[in-house]
């Protein structure tokens, strides 16, 4: 097992696009790293990088403590899971197991013992002698990460392992993936475009967009803090709320958007270093779904506004209620960015009268049905606020420190 | 309950008759063609079969008929008398050593054009292509100076061995443009596992790739088999008669005024088994070969 690290890592192609630019990230020794982002941000490139499949363009990555720029990928030490498997589709289990061993010229009783532990680990004893054609999906996958484990390697790369499975196996290889980190314990870096595998899985989760790296931390924290309005989009599922707002201090400090004004805790106002000087300026406001509540069911001391249901989505234990606010969809690159990967994944609602959406998800026991009225309470100690200019956090430690350095 | 079904499925079935009776009528004409089709293209076979074991004179007599009283005598005439066992040597060694040479030089054109990326990759791929565009028997006549010189300048190598080159080379460009298309289609994580793996190039190709295009390699091995099994003309023109094959050894039994049509049989009988085994054995794989890619 080793620490991968990466400085100031480039990758462009000839028409001068960067894939990746000026990456850096420290993967610790025994951590599961989770590189996420929409499609082309730059996260499987990076992965190949690492895997040696791709050449470097700038920087370097080291692996252990060696760089391993030059180093042909069977040098690195590393172990790839690829997203279609990529099984030798005329070996038997067994022996796509053993190959990787066998080219390493591993003695054949060793062989055999790695292979049998794997297979035992990963449910597959029984299917050793089939060829992949003759597993389902699941198990094919499972081969693929058996053939990682064999080898033994420094770390384990995986590039959207899961996306081939339909979502019930996902969950379930999800929690074994878990499990089978817990108890190898090797590094792991794991390329994924869907944010609750990221959540899920990772230590850390580093979220990418256009190659450049926006944000490092633990899942909890880019949830809790996201470090601008791509990340605070991208993180979280129902996607948290946008609107064009204006800090006010009318009697005490407040937040003013769509005919609504909520007061602004003192907590908020310390805790964001830099938020008071927006006073009487546009900012960016932010609020996730699950921070609104059924003021009607479950009364707070939280302050509330009144909307109207348009749609309401039950998920058993929740209820997502859809309603517009009047106020236009924030117009900005990150934002915007964020729609146009949301086109390919779900459907996008159609605006009403270009007015902005939002989510709220309270408790099914509210019972609220489209079409009716209702109060929602909102945790005014969790809104998040984004410069309307650079999107960027006001008052976000990593945003102060980056401009405490430029 | 079981009466309810049966009535519940009388009228459901009364409405959609006439389509389907359609259906079944086009079936049977279909059926039918493809019946009388089948009879025509075995026909020549059942008939060549039947007259190997029949004697000339009951041949001379009628030339359709069952073979009443079946003689074998016919085989071992030609397989001894008509020098049979050496034309047979002759085309086993002649044809199987051009496919393996043929495909074994394909496989290792067609794999780097297929996968890699190089500079005169295009020239390359059309100077193979161009080959398949002339016909090799408009080149006889060059082909028959070279053979000649080559055999009176290098007295010690058997006509046939260059015989086995020109075959060898006439199936490269149909080879080499289907196996391409093949390698091509493998997806390049395999690849990329294999060397992660730890494999070198030759590995790669040896153990990964290779395996992977084996219908094609039937494939594209039967298809040289059959035209250079069948050939009269090469053989003719470039061997002397004890160097002949099958379709040239037959000719020994057309004589100026007369034909041993029996004798003749049984030798086109042992000239075309070998064919027939070897569809029934490798027909799985060809479908496979020609069909790749219809599916996931």
């Amino acid at each position: 097992m080793a620490k991968i690290v990466l400085s100031h890592v480039v990758k462009a192609y000839s028409n001068e696009a960067k894939a990746v630019d000026d990456l850096n990230l420290e993967i610790q020794d025994g951590e599961f790293m989770v590189l996420v982002g929409p499609s082309g941000c730059g996260k499987s490139t990076a992965l190949r990088m690492i895997a040696g499949l791709e050449d470097i363009t700038g920087g370097e990555i080291a692996i252990g403590d060696r760089v391993v720029n030059n180093l042909a990928p069977k040098d690195r030490d590393i172990a790839m899971v690829f997203q279609n498997y990529a099984l030798y589709p005329h070996m038997t289990v067994e022996q796509n197991l053993a190959f990787g061993l066998q080219l390493r010229g591993t003695p054949k009783p060793e062989i055999k013992k790695r292979v049998n532990e794997a297979a035992k680990m990963l449910g597959l004893d029984q299917f050793l002698k089939r060829k992949p054609a003759a597993l389902s999906g699941g198990q094919r996958q499972r081969v693929a990460m058996g053939r990682a484990i064999v080898r033994e390697p420094q770390a384990f790369l995986m590039d959207e392992p899961l996306s081939n499975l339909d979502a019930k196996l996902r969950v379930s290889m999800r929690a074994s993936l878990n499990q089978l980190h817990d108890r190898l314990g090797v590094t792991t870096v794991y390329v994924t475009h869907d944010q609750i595998e990221a959540m899920t899985l990772g230590d850390r989760v580093c979220v990418l967009r256009e190659g450049k790296l926006q944000q490092v931390d633990t899942p909890q924290n880019l949830f809790d803090n996201p470090v601008n309005l791509f990340v605070a989009g991208f993180i979280g599922s129902p996607a948290m709320n946008f609107v064009t707002a204006e800090l006010v201090r009318d009697d005490g400090p407040a937040v003013a958007f769509a005919g609504f004004k909520l007061p602004v805790p003192e907590s908020v106002l310390a805790s964001r270093p830099g938020l008071d000087g927006y006073f009487g300026r546009e900012v960016i406001l932010g609020v996730r779904p699950s921070d609104f509540e059924d003021a009607g069911h479950n009364p707070n001391e939280w302050p509330t506004i009144r909307v109207h249901a348009d749609v309401t989505e039950e998920l058993g234990s929740e209820i997502n209620v859809i309603f517009t606010i009047d106020a236009p969809p924030v117009e900005h690159k990150d934002t915007a960015d964020l729609a146009h990967d949301a086109d390919e994944d779900d459907a996008a609602i159609p605006l009403a009268e270009n007015k902005a959406l939002w989510t709220a998800r309270v408790n099914a026991r509210s019972h609220v049905r489209p079409g009716q009225d209702i109060e929602l309470s909102i945790d005014t100690s969790r809104l998040h606020f984004f410069d309307a200019g650079t999107g960027l956090a006001i008052g976000h430690s990593e945003v102060a420190k980056a401009a405490a350095t430029a | 309950m079981t009466t309810l079904t049966v009535g519940e499925r009388s009228t459901v079935t009364a409405r959609p008759r006439s389509p389907r009776r359609r259906i079944r009528a086009g079936g049977a004409a279909s059926a039918i063609l493809l019946w009388v089709y089948a009879l025509a293209a075995l026909a020549p076979l059942v008939i060549m079969a039947f007259n190997s074991l029949r004697t000339e004179q009951d041949l001379a007599n009628q030339p359709l008929g069952l073979p009443l009283h079946p003689a074998f005598g016919n085989y071992s005439r030609a397989w001894s008398e008509g020098n049979f066992s050496t034309y047979f040597m002759n085309s086993v060694l002649i044809t199987v050593t051009s496919v393996v040479l043929g495909t074994g030089v394909s496989v290792l054109a067609a794999y780097p054009l297929g996968r890699y990326r190089f500079r005169g990759r295009g020239v390359l791929s059309s100077y193979f292509l161009a080959g398949l565009m002339l016909p090799i028997r408009l080149g006889a006549v060059p082909v028959f100076y070279l053979v000649n010189s080559l055999t009176q300048s290098m007295p010690g190598v058997d006509a046939r061995f260059w015989l086995i080159c020109v075959y060898a080379g006439s199936g490269v460009p149909f080879s080499v443009f289907v196996l391409t298309a093949f390698f091509r289609q493998l997806p390049m994580e395999l690849e990329e596992a294999a060397r992660i793996d730890g494999a070198g190039e030759l590995r790669i190709f040896a153990r990964i790739m290779v395996p992977m295009v084996r219908p094609a390699l039937t494939t594209v091995a039967l298809f040289q088999f059959i035209p250079l099994w069948n050939d009269f003309f090469f053989p003719l023109v470039l061997l002397r008669d004890d160097q002949w094959t099958l379709p040239t050894g037959l000719t020994r039994f057309f004589g100026e005024f007369e034909a041993a049509h029996a004798t003749l049989s049984a030798g086109l009988v042992i000239t075309t088994i070998p064919l027939v085994v070897l569809f029934l054995v490798a027909t799985k794989q060809i479908v496979a070969g020609l069909t790749a890619g219809i599916s996931k």
